[in-house]
């Protein structure tokens, strides 16, 4: 790691205390393992820190991990322009209450990304103030990228016009 | 006029049915209904070095009031099944559709929930063109197909004119199936 990517995560470890779970490198990409509840704050800490400040949400997504007690992990990827640095943030959700403050007021960046993941996943990202389906019909019932919905659809779920 | 000029003081004996479809199956106006990749080689099909104007058919027309051939060249998802039925539907008659490419013909590589697995599932479809994408050389098979059945057709032949249908008040459009406006 960095000497920069250190001091701003021991900033993030000092400013949110148990709500930042823990710290992954892989081939240089660090990620912070985040509560759920924390992920808005820890936005805009990244963006506003004089130190680095992240100015591009490049990306927000959820994966579905389906058999983990937290079964969706939502990911979002920062970077800093100019000081060409990026970080990841990763957080996890349950099944039951699949629940993510949205980061949108932080970086408007991640309106259509919280959108996709919602429509696909189902992830609930309380706060977005556009919260709809963005590629799905909009009365589609289920969210196509869970793990456990059928590749071919469910036979009904869309309708056809009639030749 | 024309024909005296060419047949001078003579005269010309056939059948209005061959008359009709020597003139329909030769100026086909397509609309090009390019949704993804299998409408780059749909625009290379105009381009001058396969020269689509060859068979006359060069005319590609935006609206679907004034084409007589609609060539769906793409992916279909079943969202975009209603925008097409929809656009089939403004089509004059007679009206032909080319199914360009496996993924109008059949789904193509896309064997998943959200795409429609072949058109003719929601219009009918008179040739369809292997490929993906089919060369344009292969398009232009599939065109000359379709002027050989527009050549056998008869003025007789009704059009696949749907069943009156009661208009629904609570939604836009034909009523046909169920919009997602
Ligand atoms: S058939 Fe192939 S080239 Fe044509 S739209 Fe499908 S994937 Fe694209």
């Amino acid at each position: 790691m960095t000497p920069l990517l250190n001091g701003l995560v021991e900033a993030l470890r000092a400013a949110f205390a148990d709500r930042v779970l823990g710290v992954e490198e892989f081939r240089g990409d660090v990620t912070v393992l985040a509560e759920a509840s924390a992920v808005a704050d820890i936005a805009g800490f990244l963006r506003d820190n004089p130190l680095c400040p992240f100015d591009l949400c490049e990306d927000v997504f959820a994966i579905d991990q389906y058999r983990t007690p937290r079964r969706f992990e939502v990911k979002y990827h920062f970077f800093a322009v100019r000081n060409r640095v990026r970080i990841h943030i990763k957080t996890a959700v349950d099944e039951g209450d699949p629940r993510v403050p949205s980061i949108a007021a932080v970086y408007p960046a991640a309106l259509f990304g919280e959108r996709e993941a919602f429509d696909m996943m189902g992830i609930v990202f309380t706060g977005h103030p556009d919260l709809r389906r963005i590629y799905m019909p909009e009365d589609f019932a289920y969210h196509p990228l869970r793990k456990d919905f059928p590749l071919m659809g469910i036979p009904g779920s869309l309708t056809l016009p009639e030749r | 006029m024309g024909l005296e000029s060419i047949f001078g003081e003579g005269y010309l004996t056939t059948r209005i049915d061959a008359l009709v479809a020597w003139a329909r199956k030769n100026s086909l106006w397509p609309m090009p209904m390019g949704i993804s990749c299998c409408a780059i080689e749909l625009m290379s099909a105009g381009d001058p070095r396969h020269d689509i104007s060859r068979f006359g058919m060069e005319v590609m027309r935006f609206s679907p009031r004034q084409s007589d051939v609609m060539i769906v060249a793409g992916t279909v998802t079943y969202k975009m099944a209603h925008v097409i039925r929809k656009i089939y539907d403004q089509m004059a008659e007679p009206r032909w559709v080319i199914a360009m490419g496996a993924c109008a013909s059949s789904g193509g590589m896309f064997r998943s929930y959200s795409v429609v697995q072949g058109i003719d599932q929601f219009i009918p479809v008179d040739v369809y063109v292997a490929g993906c994408p089919p060369r344009p050389e292969n398009l232009f098979h599939g065109l000359l197909e379709l002027r050989k059945k527009v050549g056998k057709s008869s003025v007789l032949d009704l059009p696949d004119l749907p069943p009156a249908r009661e208009k629904r008040s609570d939604q836009p459009g034909n009523g046909k199936g169920r919009g997602f406006a």
